[in-house]
């Protein structure tokens, strides 16, 4: 049984560790940063957590409504989403992505946007199963 | 993006079989189902069973059934099957100049995006909410 909660600056540890555990890099300060600021933060900020009824990090989304960055009317924002690889497949991400975008609505948007590596199948089927598909931007680069 | 009739007919029985695994269809059903002809559905059948998406049942009550999984297999798996991998294919003439070279590029993005989505796209996805 998972159950989600917003996250608290004492989850830094677990979430830094999953975080480093499944990127290969640790970036404690990083997350610190992103706890202060979405933990606790303005309502528009969003940082959950999912646990086990053991009380263990299963994993956690963070987010944001933003407006009109790139000229597009607000939208809730997916910045970051990991689930413990042993805790896939059971529902986890699926209930972080529903009860941040619950968050969103509530705030009164009508679409939640992503970005992601288009070479990461894993995380855009993941996302596609959530409902999402191809959003109205397009994400340009260029080597400088 | 342009599929061959023969990955469109693939990719129209492997959803339809996949919506429900037990249940066995003939390609004479799945061929009236999508208003093609018999003969091109049943090639494509074949080369789905080999590549082990669909299982042939023999016999009177015969048909074929999905054998898959569903949350594994992508839209791309299947594509794959009918159609040259995005970027693998035959190299035309033009292409070493600075223009073909140029095209190249933008044809490859174009390529990347679709494989891309292709491979994001699982069964299970497509059948729960068809985009």
């Amino acid at each position: 049984m998972i159950a989600i909660r917003p996250a608290e600056p004492v989850d830094l540890t677990a979430i830094a560790a999953l975080d480093a555990r499944l990127t290969g890099q640790a970036k404690a300060a990083y997350w610190q940063d992103m706890l202060a600021r979405y933990a606790g933060g303005p309502p528009e900020r969003h940082f959950l957590v999912a646990e086990t009824a053991k009380g263990a990090l299963a994993g956690f989304i963070a987010g944001e409504v933003r407006a009109w960055e790139f000229g597009q009317p607000p939208a809730g924002w997916v910045f970051a989403i990991q689930v413990d690889p042993k805790l896939r497949l059971k529902g986890t991400g699926s209930a972080l992505f529903e009860a941040l975008a619950a968050r969103f609505k509530a705030q009164g948007v009508t679409r939640v946007r992503t970005l992601v590596d288009r070479k990461d199948h894993l995380i855009l089927s993941f996302f596609r199963a959530q409902g999402m598909t191809a959003g109205p931007s397009l994400q340009l680069d260029k080597a400088l | 993006m342009k599929l061959q009739t023969a990955t469109r007919l693939g990719l129209y029985a492997v959803l339809e079989l996949a919506r429900d695994p037990a249940r066995t269809l003939s390609s004479a059903d799945l061929a009236e189902r999508f208003g093609v002809s018999t003969h091109h559905l049943a090639k494509v059948l074949r080369t789905l069973a080999t590549a082990g998406l669909v299982h042939a049942e023999r016999g009177a009550s015969g048909g074929y059934r999905f054998t898959g999984n569903r949350r594994r297999l992508t839209l791309m798996d299947v594509v794959a099957l009918f159609e040259p991998m995005p970027g693998h294919r035959a190299k035309e003439p033009g292409e070493d100049t600075d223009i073909g070279a140029a095209l190249q590029r933008v044809l490859a993005e174009i390529d990347e995006i679709a494989e891309a989505t292709l491979r994001s796209v699982s069964l299970e996805t497509m059948l729960k909410q068809p985009m």
